[in-house]
């Protein structure tokens, strides 16, 4: 891996001799795994409508499952981004049309009614790894007591000497101009 | 030597390196005594700044010591000088360095091919930027090559502290050019946009250069209490409105000077819509940045007034209100900072304890702890403000 990038640098810049240890909380992985997932089942979902009605003996909702696939992929982008919070809980919503939709198909003339309590299982085992997601990488609170810092003025000499320090400078630049 | 090195998105790792070498005359070597991570730094951090390799070293603000030169000194520097690196790499001799138009430095880009396709033009070479602006290896490090630093350079004296002058490399410049392209009249109401390290900056400079009044604007408590101390009158954009205030507060007229000291990554919230839009678009790669502060001060900014633009951006903007912008006469000023064109007087002016920049800092740990204090400083954790790191 460090091959490629130092194949990339220019001539005589500093080259990886040994990498340090990737710092990705555990819950950052998490949203990356779910953002692939969904872009993945999306993309599915987007692209074979018809094999996943067959499936679940829902022949005549391809559409619904097209738009259902363009969501997920929307949530997986954001999973992936610097927004995975808002993906994640983009995704936990997603969880639940799904599940509308499926309990829906769960009616005693479909035959594949028991693929459909699968997929059913499968939504709420993804689900709950969702909401911990969405949990795990919510803005976390401070640590500790917040600090503020009313004594930072940055003049060592007081913010009314620094006031007065400019007036005194612009009312010379003032003087010199007229 | 020790290197922070960006790897991908949210991925920097602190990695052992090849020390770097003298390639050209003009080349010196420092020893890194201090280094600071940068509100940019960030935006190259979540990659929405195009041109990023991995194994690109991190940091553009950085000073140390001098240990080695090349033959093309000509007496502009020696071993064991101290010095400020400004993060724009200057050439000195072509036209606009000539000018004080330091950063866009005809020179000192070695990937100007990229830049002229991008921006139309070459602009100068930046440490540990993207390779639009030369690719070079930043100062995150324990050692620095720095081209061209017979001109690269702000020689800095003994008896003060890497604190109170590490800060001359970008943040105090960038804050001071904000509010000198401003030109502030004693009159004058300037609003600034952003209270993170450039913003405390921006406020300082301000009050430094005479501001009737200045006017901060953040939502995170602890960057409103540093403006405050620096004489800001404050608005917390999370529970007022930030036009009602401004409004309340210029007697109707809005003000004259505005700063945008928050740039491409603009705060999203659900109570301003045009961020989630802005987001949304960022993500689908329809937009490459979100420009919600630029159109916020262009509706409020007084008519003939000047907008300063210190905050990064790095692509496309969408529904800039160019109508307003038109119609009202504003000004608008930006650019990377031209350093070398402040920093004899800013040099001056922390030498006579008029200011001391080191009011910005908050954090202080060793590089190792680098990966670890940019997600601190990105998720504004224990209070931090600005990261300095000690290689």
């Amino acid at each position: 891996m460090y091959y490629v990038a130092n194949i990339m640098r220019s001539e005589g810049d500093p080259k990886i001799v040994r990498s340090g240890p990737r710092q990705v909380p555990p819950a950052d992985r998490l949203a990356r795994s779910l953002g692939w997932f969904s872009i993945g089942l999306g993309a599915l979902e987007l692209l074979a409508p018809r094999r996943i009605t067959r499936t679940l003996g829902m022949q005549g909702d391809e559409t619904l499952v097209r738009a259902f696939g363009l969501r997920e992929i929307f949530s997986g982008i954001m999973s992936l981004s610097v927004d995975r919070n808002a993906g994640l809980w983009s995704r936990v919503a997603g969880d639940g049309l799904d599940a509308a939709a499926l309990m829906s198909a769960m009616r005693r003339d479909n035959p594949k009614k028991h693929n459909v309590a699968l997929a059913l299982l499968m939504v709420g085992g993804i689900a709950l790894l969702d909401y911990r997601g969405a949990q795990e990488t919510a803005q976390r609170p401070q640590n500790g007591r917040r600090r503020l810092y009313p004594d930072r003025s940055g003049f060592p000499k007081g913010l009314a000497a620094a006031k007065a320090a400019a007036q005194r400078v612009l009312s010379h630049a003032k003087a010199g101009a007229s | 030597m020790k290197a922070l090195v960006w790897h991908g998105k949210e991925d920097i790792r602190c990695d052992e390196v090849t020390d770097p070498r003298i390639e050209d005359p003009r080349d010196a070597i420092i020893r890194v005594t201090s280094c600071a991570i940068c509100g940019s730094d960030l935006h190259l951090f979540h990659n929405f700044i195009p041109g990023m390799l991995p194994g690109d070293i991190m940091g553009h603000e950085t000073m140390g010591e001098v240990v080695e030169t090349g033959d093309g000194m000509n007496g502009k520097l020696k071993k064991g000088d101290r010095i400020v690196v400004p993060f724009t790499i200057i050439c000195g001799q072509c036209e606009q360095c000539k000018r004080g138009n330091f950063s866009v430095c005809e020179t000192t880009n070695r990937k100007r091919h990229l830049a002229e396709k991008v921006f139309g033009h070459t602009t100068a070479g930046l440490f540990g930027y993207t390779h639009l602006t030369g690719g070079y290896p930043g100062g995150q490090a324990e050692y620095l090559r720095v081209p061209f630093a017979d001109t690269t350079h702000i020689k800095v004296p003994d008896g003060l502290s890497d604190e109170q002058l590490l800060f001359l490399s970008d943040i105090f410049p960038t804050g001071w050019q904000a509010a000198a392209q401003c030109d502030i009249e004693p009159t004058d109401t300037v609003a600034i946009w952003g209270c993170g390290p450039v913003g405390q900056m921006a406020i300082r400079s301000a009050i430094l250069l005479g501001a009737n009044q200045v006017i901060a604007i953040d939502c995170v408590p602890e960057r409103l209490s540093m403006a405050e101390a620096g004489g800001a009158t404050i608005i917390d954009f999370k529970t007022e409105s930030v036009m009602e205030r401004l409004q309340e507060l210029t007697d109707g007229r809005g003000p004259e000077k505005c700063i945008d000291a928050t740039g491409t990554e603009s705060h999203v919230m659900p109570s301003q819509p045009d961020t989630i839009l802005d987001r949304a678009k960022q993500m689908l790669m329809l937009e490459s940045d979100r420009p919600h502060v630029l159109r916020e001060m262009i509706y409020l900014c007084r008519p003939g007034g000047v907008i300063s633009i210190p905050g990064v951006y790095s692509g496309f903007s969408d529904k800039i209100p160019m109508g307003a912008l038109m119609n009202k006469g504003l000004t608008v000023r930006t650019g990377q900072t031209h350093v070398n064109r402040w920093t004899d007087d800013l040099l001056r002016r922390i030498a006579d304890g008029e200011i001391d920049p080191s009011f910005v800092i908050t954090h202080t740990v060793d590089l190792e702890r680098g990966p670890e204090m940019y997600r601190l400083f990105r998720d504004k954790q224990d209070s931090c403000v600005k990261v300095v790191l000690k290689p």
